[in-house]
């Protein structure tokens, strides 16, 4: 039975659910679940990039850009023009899905590393633009953003809400906001995996050739699938920005980029359940290092080095082989 | 019997060198028919051109009757057109079978909106996807392989894994690059099986290959080219006693 | 007028000299292993800071560079040994993600061994600048303009004259083939990131006089490098000279003419515009696609 679970194509999913909705059992400090909120949001931002990157194979340098959009396009929404924030995010994200097409045309068509260096290119463009920009986004000061607020209700860390006759704090409910969030952006990627439309994404990974020889439409869906993935970004920021209530020109830059796509390569190309590891893994770890103070960074760039070294499919495809071929040993053993 | 491709005054040239010079031919449909000619005679270069991987330098290809210079590969799969490489080109990070069910891409209705809400018709859909793709494995012969991952299957299963992706394209015409290289006897004589199946069911078949044997015993036609140039065409029997032939494969 | 564009030319040109040292250390590694190599910048930074390190220690400005330059290649080939030997074997994309390690590792031990501080290195000669046309040239950016020209001289005599340039040469050309005619390519790699390492920390150095120098100016350097070898075209040795002068002449003129918050704008614009008509740059190769 365990054995049919875990072909499930959903199985992951059900193990994260558990996971993350067990979390609030074990804990009880606001710095914690402020944590954990953080990197529910960055999670689903890696789980769309994870459709480019794992999954279509092609490489962004940029895109935490898009991410940054998302976000001051709802700041400067909600905040200078009064829009309710579920819409300025819906609009923010087709915004983005529409600039993400029309960059994605030209520079999809190149391969390797020069589309590195285009989205690289595209993403400090707009980085500068934020940062320069100051009459609308605060410059490198940044900016501060109203709560989100979903069709009236005004979702706060500092509130307290009563649901029936509990008393729910309002960065629990946070929490609990992104969980669901993030469980809803990992069904519909796996669901994209899961159809045409992702065996097609994947053969353009796997042989470009082979995908145009059986008619799949390569620049078609490469587009398709950055415009995805920015979406996802755009949406995600845009939640980043009311939940942290403040903003900077930081989260669009090169290093948040980088950091962005390390997360999908550390944790595991094309595994949903890896590139959260991955997430959870680079947002935590500078946690356990600023007690190393001036050694932080030295040791950060060092187990970034090591792990990608002696584990270049990824931190969870390689732990899962190896408790594979552990538990493969041990029932040859048992026969 | 009309024409699937006419091909005339094809010329493709590489920083000035002639790869391909003035060729032209017939393929009527329903034939059976390849090209053969020594190694670096230009026949992957017919085919990349046939295929739309090259642009041709000057010349004309009709599919069909229409003309297609140009198109991209992805186009001419819609107009029926279906390849396999001699450099072969399956999806590693697939399973076989996914390989195969690849292969009905333009077979498959439903866009990203029903694919994200994972709707009945496109789960129905699926399904059928992955029945007929194992009975083409079952067809080519690698039904046992129906759940490997396509990176641990051997170079003559892939072989026939890339036929099956192929078929499973339904495409009019069937352009094959070497399919028996590689292959040995026992596995060349289930090609040659298979090659005659596939043409029963109505299916062009273009053959580049230099297995003599079999090459000789299902082909309708034979071009056979050398230096880009044709040499010879006709039927085996014509091509096999034109002096010009005997020539250039024996030697002068 | 005519002096404030002169003036920008002058500033563009040696500030473009650097990056196409840069760039040319990057070529090379591509060359040799298509590896992008994001630690590149850190050989700059070595270059500039490991000067003004031993300098502090009382060595000499002459052996305080050399030494710097050393350490860098010592540096360099220990990256290929030790980092990219090792996965030689992994995608593109982990390949940068391991380079992007090595530069947070080595930018690391800097700021722990060097400090947080900004240091000024003295020019090489006399301060007098010299007037042209209405503009100040510096001392330095002669020096900096005729150490890079020698050393891109010296680099082509390398792979035209020597045996071991045509080792390199050969093994980027197609690594098998060389390894069968008895081409050590592990060494030869080894002597690509390490030269590369020498072509990126002389710039450093050179350039430490005008602009300062600290453990964090290395990223964005090798990404202006980057730009640079990308305008000209990955792999190309002339790519990259021209598209080294060519980035930092327009955003010299960019700053000096438009608005120099948006010189960086600019120059990743120009990548864009590049790429948009020529796909693999100014001088890049044009492969045909083998089916």
């Amino acid at each position: 039975m365990l054995k049919q679970f875990l072909k499930w194509r959903l199985s992951g999913l059900i193990v994260l659910a558990f996971i993350t909705l067990s979390i609030p059992f074990l804990m009880d400090n606001p710095f914690y679940f402020d944590m954990a909120t953080q990197i529910a949001i960055v999670a689903s931002t890696v789980v769309g990039l994870n459709l480019l990157v794992g999954y279509a194979g092609q490489i962004s340098l940029g895109h935490a850009a898009f991410f940054g959009l998302g976000a001051y396009f709802s700041a400067i929404a909600t905040s200078r023009f009064g829009w309710p924030s579920v819409i300025a995010l819906f609009t923010g994200a087709a915004f983005v899905g529409l600039l993400a097409w029309i960059i994605g045309r030209p520079i999809l068509r190149l391969k390797g590393h020069y589309l590195s260096m285009a989205t690289l290119a595209v993403g400090f463009i707009i980085a500068i633009i934020i940062n320069n920009q100051s009459g609308w986004t605060g410059g490198p000061d940044g900016m501060s953003v109203p709560p989100l607020g979903i069709f009236g209700w005004e979702l706060s860390t500092f509130s307290v809400y009563k649901i029936f006759g509990f008393e729910l704090q309002g960065y629990v409910a946070w929490y609990l906001f992104s969980i669901v969030v993030l469980l809803l952006a990992v069904l519909v990627a796996q669901n994209i995996v899961d159809s045409p439309v992702g065996r097609a994404l994947r053969s353009i990974h796997g042989s470009e050739i082979a995908a145009r020889t059986v008619g799949v439409d390569t620049a078609r869906y490469k587009s398709l699938v950055f415009v995805i993935s920015a979406v996802y970004a755009s949406v995600m920021g845009s939640l980043f920005a009311h939940f942290t209530g403040f903003i900077t020109p930081a989260i669009a830059d090169f290093d948040h980029s980088i950091l962005l796509i390390t997360m999908v390569v550390l944790g595991g190309m094309a595994s949903p359940m890896g590139v959260i590891l991955g997430a959870v893994v680079l947002k935590l770890l500078p946690q356990f290092l600023t007690g190393f103070q001036d050694y932080e960074t030295m040791i950060f760039g060092l187990i970034l080095m090591l792990t990608m070294i002696f584990m270049p499919k990824g931190l969870l495809p390689t732990m899962i082989r190896i408790l594979k071929s552990r538990l493969g040993a041990r029932a040859g053993g048992d026969a | 019997m009309s024409a699937m491709i006419e091909v005339s005054g094809l010329d493709k040239t590489f920083g000035g060198v002639h790869a391909i010079e003035g060729l032209s031919f017939t393929v009527d449909e329903g034939q059976v028919y390849s090209v053969i000619g020594p190694n670096g005679a230009g026949k992957t270069t017919l085919f990349n051109l046939i295929t739309g991987f090259y642009t041709p330098t000057r010349g004309d290809i009709r599919l069909n009757g229409e003309d297609v210079v140009g198109l991209d590969p992805n186009r001419l799969a819609q107009r029926g057109m279906c390849r396999t490489f001699q450099q072969m080109q399956v999806c590693m990070n697939m399973t076989a079978l996914e390989n195969v069910m690849l292969g009905r891409h333009l077979k498959l209705r439903g866009n990203l909106l029903s694919s994200v809400l994972r709707l009945p018709s496109l789960r129905q859909q699926e399904r059928d996807c992955r029945d007929r793709a194992r009975a083409l494995m079952e067809f080519v012969g690698c039904g046992d392989y129906v759940d490997a991952d396509a990176a641990s299957l051997s170079y003559g299963v892939l072989k026939r894994l890339e036929i099956a992706r192929a078929l499973a394209a339904e495409p009019r015409i069937l352009l094959l690059d070497e399919p028996a290289a590689g292959l040995n006897g026992t596995e060349t004589a289930q090609l040659d099986e298979l090659i005659r199946k596939v043409a029963e069911q109505g299916v062009t078949v273009m053959l580049v290959e230099h297995d003599m044997k079999l090459v000789m015993g299902i082909s309708d036609r034979l071009l056979v080219i050398n230096y880009g140039r044709k040499l010879a065409e006709g039927t085996p029997d014509e091509v096999r006693n034109n002096p010009d032939v005997i020539a250039a494969y024996l030697g002068n | 007028m005519f002096a404030e564009f002169m003036q920008y030319l002058f500033t563009g040109i040696t500030i473009g000299a650097t990056y196409a040292l840069v760039a040319l250390g990057f070529t090379l590694i591509y060359n040799a292993s298509s590896v992008i190599n994001f630690a590149q910048g850190e050989f700059v930074m070595i270059g500039g800071m490991g000067t003004v390190a031993f300098m502090h220690m009382g060595i000499p400005m002459f052996f305080a560079i050399i030494l710097a330059v050393a350490l860098a290649c010592l540096v360099g080939v220990a990256l290929q040994r030790l980092a990219i030997a090792p996965a030689k074997n992994a995608d593109v994309v982990t390949l940068i993600i391991i380079t992007i390690g090595a530069s947070i590792f080595i930018r690391g031990v800097a700021q722990v061994v060097w400090g947080k501080d900004y240091h000024v290195v003295p020019p090489f000669s006399g301060e007098a600048p010299i007037r042209i046309g209405g503009a100040v040239l510096n001392a330095q950016s002669l020096w900096v303009l005729g150490i890079g020209a020698v050393l891109v001289v010296a680099l082509i005599l390398f792979f035209s004259r020597t045996l071991m340039g045509r080792a390199i040469l050969g093994t980027s050309m197609n690594r098998l083939a060389a390894q069968l005619v008895g081409i050590r390519t592990q060494m030869v790699l080894m002597l690509a990131f390490g030269l590369s390492a020498l072509l990126g920390s002389v710039a450093g150095v050179t350039i430490a006089p005008i602009t300062f120098t600290a453990y964090n100016i290395g990223i964005l350097l090798a990404l202006k490098g980057f730009v640079a070898a990308t305008i000209g075209g990955l792999g190309s040795g002339v790519g990259a000279v021209v598209g080294g002068l060519l980035l930092g002449v327009v955003e010299s003129m960019t700053a000096g003419y438009i608005s120099s918050d948006y010189k960086d704008a600019v120059a990743f614009s120009m990548i864009l515009v590049v790429l948009f008509f020529m796909p693999r740059g100014l001088f890049g190769a044009r492969v045909v696609e083998r089916v």
